[in-house]
Formats: C-alpha cells, structure tokens, sequence
C-alpha cells in the first residue's frame, strides 16, 4: 500500500490543513457519513449494469464538485481495481453458463462476464464516493463525527490517537530506514532482510509503546482525568438539508430503476 | 487481502458487520481509557507497519502483522485493527465502506486468537523460544487470515471458488516471510524490552 504515497507525501492530512473540498467541503461531516453509507448501501443492493453505471456517474459527479484533484483520485480507483482484476478475470471462466469463447478448452461464460463487470463497476462507485465524500474530511473532523453519530467514546478516542500517531510513526520508520541504508542494508529475497525488517518492526513497537507511556505521563501531568472532552459542535444549515434531500432522492431513482427493470 | 464492495453476498456482509460489531465491544471492555494512548500508538504503528514492502523475487509484498499485532495487543487488537482499516478504505480507498465489518472480522479474529493462544508462550523460556513461538503465532494468524477471506469468497458463491483457491495458494510465500518477521519482532522486543508484551496487560500502564 506504500506504493500509494509519492515521497514526501504525507499519510494523513494534519490537523488544521485547510483540504478545499469544494462544494463538497461546506458540507457538514456528519451528513457525508451518512449519505456515504446509504449510497454505498444502495450501490451493493443493485445489480442491472446499466444501473450501477449510472451510480458510478453520480460518483463522478460528486468528484467534480470536490477540489481533488481528478487524476490522482482517479488513479487511486484505477489502484484497487489491479487488485481485483484476477479475481474479475477468473470470474468468466468459473461461473456456468452459456459460453462465449474457450481458451485451452475453458469455457468463458457470458454471465460470469457480466457478473464481473456488475462487481468492478460497485466497487469503483462506491470507492469513488468514499473518496470524494470522506476521504475529504480532515481526519480529526471524521472522529469527532463518528462520535456525533454515536459511536462509542473509546473507539473514537483510538481512532483519535492513531490519527495524531500515524505521521509521527511513519517518520520514525524513515529516520530507521535510513539508519538502515546508512550501514549499507539493500532489500533482497534472503534471510538477512526479512529478519532485518522484523528488527525495524521490534524496534518501531518498542518505540512506540516508550513513547505512549511518555504521552500518558505528559497528559496526567496536565490534569487528565481518564475523559478526553470532543470540543467540535456541529450544526446543520440549509445547504447540508438540501444536499440530503438530493442524495435521498437520487437513490430513490437508482433503486426505483432497480426494481422496475426499465433496462431490463 | 482485501475484499471490495460488490463481490459478496449480503448474508456475508451482514454476518461480517454483525460479528465486527460483537468484537470491537468485547475488545473495547478489555480498554481501559488508561491504556488508550498506548493501544493508539501501536494501533498506528501496525497502520505504518502495512505500508512496508518486503521484496519477494522480483516482485513485493506489503505486511499485514496482525499476528504480531494480536501478541501485543491481545484483545484490544480487534478495535485497533478495525481503526486501520477504517482509516485505509476512507483516506486511501483501500476496501470498501460495506465490507468493512467481514474484512475487519478476517484480519482482526485470527489476530485476536493468535493473541490469546501464543501470548502466554512468547513471554516463557529463552529468547530464542519465544522467537520460535512468535513465528508461529504469526503464521499461524495469516494462515486463519486467508482461510477466513476463502471461505467467505465461497460461501458468496460457486463462482468465487476459483479466486479463494487464487487467494489461499498466492498467500503461501506471505505466510513465510510473515512468520520470519513476527519471530525477529519477538526477539527484538524480548531482548530490548520484555515488558511489551504486557503493555495491555493489568490495570496500570
């Protein structure tokens, strides 16, 4: 998954950045994880293809009325999906049905043929919806409205802790690579580098469990009584109602399409 | 390892999140608000953990660790794991948003049993011992891994028995090197600080 940030990118965005998520932005966090989970409800629930295209079309849209940058979120979809793809390239041969073409006397059905792309095209309108609408949010600002929504307390302050930790962690990892390049380490397929790697592991653990006591000592210090106060008040305005009523009324089309077999 | 929206059948996704639900409260109960900050930084720690390639031939693989991570953790390694995930399928779209409770259930159950299984193992007898232990705990973690995502590629439908076979023969050489890397983890850490393994342990950090 590394592969996924360019060098000196961060992991998560830091608190306080301003992200610019468009129009999308000035939506309340709150009402994006709801919406985000209804639509990627109502996306696995379909399964006529002309349906699903038009939900991945409504992903798209979300995406231009977002300020991400459209390449790289695209190319970050275009990521999962060579992932999937032996899993969808089997598919044709491995489910019955009426046959297409054979390749060294398989069999490739038209059905499997459709069930794979009635799996690619979910997965990539429901990953596009999550990044336009959630990946957006500043990650503490997704804490404090999972809490808002009635998450447990605990699970959030975790969530809240890995958040603040990840950038530090992972710079920590670097400075040990570096250390590590330093006395000449090169990765290969041998013994030598899985048990140098564990050692960086060992060693980020010991590390980190070092700091967390220093972290607690430093938060009793400073009056922690075993309660982490959530400052965020949220307040819906006219435009977050509006936004809802349309995501409301565009998955009522999508499932109304469904089950009315227009395409069918 | 993991499973996008859209491959599985509803009775699977809702299993998943059902059981997901059970898992992170038990794992909650056994979270302390004390011992948050610590299951929160090695929460991250595993995070940074799978951004690590290690090369095998001419290609990589990225680490899962959840053994390593049900050995430090025990319990509270079912949130945290959850934590990871969550955070990969929103700000990286890795995954998806429905399948998160069965993807959190296949990487965070195994981890969780490896814990409790081979935890009180790794603390007993030389270094070395507790090394060989942890290898197998972390093998044996991965291992229940790809089963469990095989199993739930199956019960989705025949069609999927193709790619669980896929998924379970392409996963052999991770379980290697993910036991390798649990074992000179453990080692490190009993050598350099033995206490790690009962952070989460006792009331008081």
């Amino acid at each position: 998954m590394g592969h996924v940030l360019s060098s000196g990118e961060k992991t998560l965005s830091e608190t306080g950045a301003s992200l610019g998520g468009g129009r999308i932005g000035m939506l309340d966090a709150r009402i994006r994880i709801v919406v985000t989970m209804a639509f990627a409800i109502t996306v696995v629930g379909l399964s006529q293809i002309p349906v699903l295209i038009l939900a991945l079309c409504v992903s798209l849209f979300l995406l231009t009325q977002s300020n991400l940058p459209a390449r790289r979120t695209l190319k970050r979809m275009a990521m999962m999906d060579g992932f999937i793809f032996f899993m969808l390239g089997l598919m044709p041969f491995t489910t019955p049905g009426e046959a297409m073409f054979t390749v060294f006397g398989f069999p490739a059905t038209w059905e499997g043929l459709f069930l794979a792309i009635e799996i690619g095209l979910t997965a990539n309108a429901v990953v596009l919806a999550v990044l336009t609408l959630l990946g957006t949010l500043e990650p503490v600002a997704l804490g404090h409205a999972l809490y808002a929504l009635k998450c447990p307390e605990r699970l959030v302050h975790l969530l809240m802790f890995t958040i603040r930790y990840i950038e530090v962690l992972r710079e920590e990892y670097l400075r040990l690579r570096t250390s590590m390049k330093m006395r000449c380490f090169q990765p290969r397929t041998n013994w030598h580098t899985y048990r140098s790697y564990g050692y960086l592991v060992g060693m980020m653990l010991v590390r980190a469990v070092e700091r967390s006591e220093r972290i607690l000592g430093a938060m009793k210090c400073r009056g922690f009584t075993g309660r982490i106060i959530l400052l965020e008040q949220f307040r819906l305005s006219r435009y977050d109602h509006i936004f809802a009523t349309c995501a409301a009324l565009v998955m009522l089309l999508l499932i109304g399409l469904e089950l009315s077999h227009v395409f069918a | 390892m993991h499973i996008v929206d859209g491959a599985l059948a509803n009775s699977v996704v809702a299993g998943g999140a059902v059981v997901a639900v059970g898992g992170i409260a038990l794992g909650l109960r056994h979270l302390p608000i004390e011992k948050i900050p610590a299951a929160g930084v090695l929460s991250a720690s595993f995070f940074v953990a799978s951004l690590i390639h290690v090369p095998v031939g001419p290609s990589s693989v990225h680490l899962i660790l959840n053994g390593l991570a049900g050995l430090v953790l025990g319990w509270a390694a079912f949130p945290a794991l959850f934590v990871g995930l969550l955070l990969q399928a929103v700000f990286f779209g890795f995954g998806g948003l429905t399948v998160l409770g069965i993807n959190a259930v296949n990487i965070a159950m195994p981890a969780v049993i490896a814990g409790l299984i081979f935890r009180p193992m790794i603390g007993r007898g030389s270094h070395l011992a507790g090394a060989i232990w942890g290898g197998i705990g972390g093998a044996f973690a991965i291992t229940l891994t790809t089963l469990m995502v095989a199993i739930s590629l199956m019960m989705s439908g025949e069609e999927f028995n193709a790619a669980a076979k896929l998924v379970f023969f392409t996963h052999i050489p991770v379980m290697g090197i993910e036991a390798v890397l649990t074992a000179a983890a453990v080692y490190l850490a009993r050598t350099v600080k033995p206490e790690l393994f009962s952070t989460m342990k006792g009331p008081n950090a």
